[in-house]
């Protein structure tokens, strides 16, 4: 297992791409941005935060988990089941799942590491206060994360082609990111549109793991709508994947 | 002994029957030859063979009724269009695929023996088709197995990397792994096979050794040359012995029965033709497979 883990991990670092978007890209974004004045300063709009508080590093955390989730996740395992890699590994002893399970587990790690990277840069250097609650952000961290590839790991089991698999994860991600506050703070977003946004499983995360930040609860809803998400996406998942 | 038992095998997809009625047993250290046309129910065959399909009815017994982990342990399985991830290097699929049996193979001795120690550190999708081919015959031995499935292995290589791999597979079966080796290929099954079951829309239509399949298609031969002089096609189609006779550019192509070359030749000083380049063919499998199949490979 530690082997496929290992290899797959390698796979992985020789495509730049992945690295790209889902390492460097937010960071840059972050740093980049962070540099700019008026994200440093208080803002009536956030509630008195500053953008580099919770706003600009919680979404860069998101789009770093979603772009692992929705695209490199799926693009990955459906382009194994349309190049027959998992065909020709269920014919030795070893199950094609150990692939799916070192592929879901080096995407954690890649999600990780980029969170780690942004909480700690951030911090060093524009001053950004790591998370208050860091357990519950740990917690609200893995809800959230395992609610994103479990969207990714369905799309992965619907498609067939890994560009349909990659194009799919992109049409979710879109939106999805723009619900959660990626261009528009949630709070200035109106009413109804917030209100639908609670319920689409991106938003909840994103603004969960902004309240764990800041030091303030969750909202329960956004908990249980990250839950269903997990738990749903999983049955349909494990029920609809193909292995050929 | 057998090593290989298929009973009366049938298997229906959602839309056609892929195998309506397979049976034949292969006995251990043999290289054995399924031969037949695209779409024939090969694949399907042997892929229940392989434990990767469910049969709707029939039976399969590999090694004694092995199933599962157990069977998987003992079969190499080298499957058409299964790929590598494009950045997987030769050594690093050879140790990760190793690693999933018990007692797998020397796999750096495997690498060597199969031509691929000098790409050793290539990616495998900077790898000619003729090494790609090499490396999935690599990983279907490196665990090791006693009987080996090769699924269409050299479709897509140029005759020298078939050649090649021929010998390969030769030097395989002198190891004493049992071959299950499927083919649309009529040379390779002559080369290679002991004995050869034909398929065609999912039924056994013969199971024999080259040489039988050949011998069933009776005393056919066929007489080539070029006329030294134009000469019409009914002069020797008058002949009893002549049942065909066909033109492929200069050159006259003569297919039929008894004293053939005899009749033909007589006939032809008779008219004041000579033959050059005069070349008798007895029946090839390809002649034996029409006349069992009503088909013709295109090779």
């Amino acid at each position: 297992m530690n082997k496929m883990i290992l290899t797959e991990a390698k796979l992985f670092l020789r495509d730049p791409a992945g690295t790209i978007f889902a390492v460097l890209l937010p960071l840059t974004l972050l740093l980049g941005l962070g540099s700019i004045p008026g994200f440093q300063e208080p803002s009536p709009e956030l509630g008195g935060e500053r953008p580099i508080d919770t706003q600009l590093p919680g979404m860069m955390v998101i789009l770093s988990v979603v772009t692992m989730a929705l695209t490199v996740l799926p693009g990955t395992l459906v382009g194994y089941r349309e190049k027959g890699v998992l065909r020709r590994m269920s014919t030795t002893p070893v199950s094609p799942v150990r692939l799916l399970v070192a592929q879901v587990v080096n995407n954690l790690a890649v999600a990780v590491t980029a969170t780690a990277l942004l909480v700690g840069l951030g911090f060093l250097v524009l001053g950004s206060v790591p998370p208050k609650s860091p357990l519950a952000f740990a917690g609200v961290f893995v809800l959230g994360t395992a609610s994103m590839f479990g969207l990714g790991l369905l799309v992965a089991a619907v498609t067939s082609k890994a560009q349909t698999a990659q194009g799919i994860g992109s049409l979710l991600m879109f939106p999805l990111l723009f619900m959660a506050g990626m261009w528009v703070p949630r709070e200035v977003m109106p009413e109804l549109v917030r209100r639908i946004g609670d319920f689409l499983p991106m938003a909840p995360f994103a603004d969960a793991l902004r309240a764990t930040w800041a030091g303030n609860a969750p909202q329960m809803l956004h908990l249980v709508v990250m839950a269903l998400t997990v738990l749903v996406t999983g049955v349909l998942a494990a029920r609809l994947f193909r292995w050929e | 002994m057998e090593v290989i038992e298929v009973g009366n095998l049938r298997k229906q997809y959602r839309d056609r029957l892929a195998v309506d009625d397979v049976s034949f047993t292969v006995e251990r250290g043999e290289i054995f030859g399924v031969l037949g046309p695209n779409g024939a129910g090969k694949t399907t065959t042997v892929e229940c063979v392989a434990g990767l399909r469910t049969p709707d009815s029939g039976t399969v017994s590999v090694l004694g009724g092995l199933t599962g982990t157990a069977l998987k342990e003992r079969l190499g399985v080298q499957l058409q269009n299964s790929t590598l991830p494009e950045k997987i290097k030769v050594w690093e699929a050879l140790d990760l695929y190793s690693s999933f049996y018990r007692a797998p193979a020397d796999w750096v001795a495997l690498m060597e023996r199969l031509g691929l120690a000098d790409k050793r550190d290539t990616p495998y999708g900077k790898l000619s088709g003729g090494q790609q081919q090499r490396l999935s015959i690599a990983l279907a031995l490196v665990g090791n197995p006693e009987v080996a499935i090769l699924d269409e292995l050299t479709t897509g290589l140029d005759p020298q990397a078939r050649r090649d791999t021929w010998e390969l597979i030769e030097q395989v079966r002198q190891d004493g792994v049992t071959i299950l080796l499927v083919t649309h290929f009529m040379e390779e099954a002559e080369r290679l096979c002991d004995r050869i079951a034909v398929i065609d829309s999912g039924r056994v239509v013969a199971v024999d050794s080259p040489a039988g399949l050949i011998t069933r298609v009776g005393g056919r031969q066929t007489v080539r040359f070029r006329p030294s002089r134009p000469v019409a096609d009914a002069v020797l189609e008058a002949l009893p012995e002549v049942a065909e006779v066909r033109r492929s550019g200069e050159q006259l192509v003569v297919t039929g029965t008894g004293d053939l070359l005899l009749a033909v030749t007589t006939a032809l000083a008779a008219a004041g033709v000579t033959p050059a380049g005069l070349r008798v063919e007895g029946a090839t499998l390809d002649d034996a497979f029409l006349t069992l199949t009503g088909k013709k490979i295109p090779s």
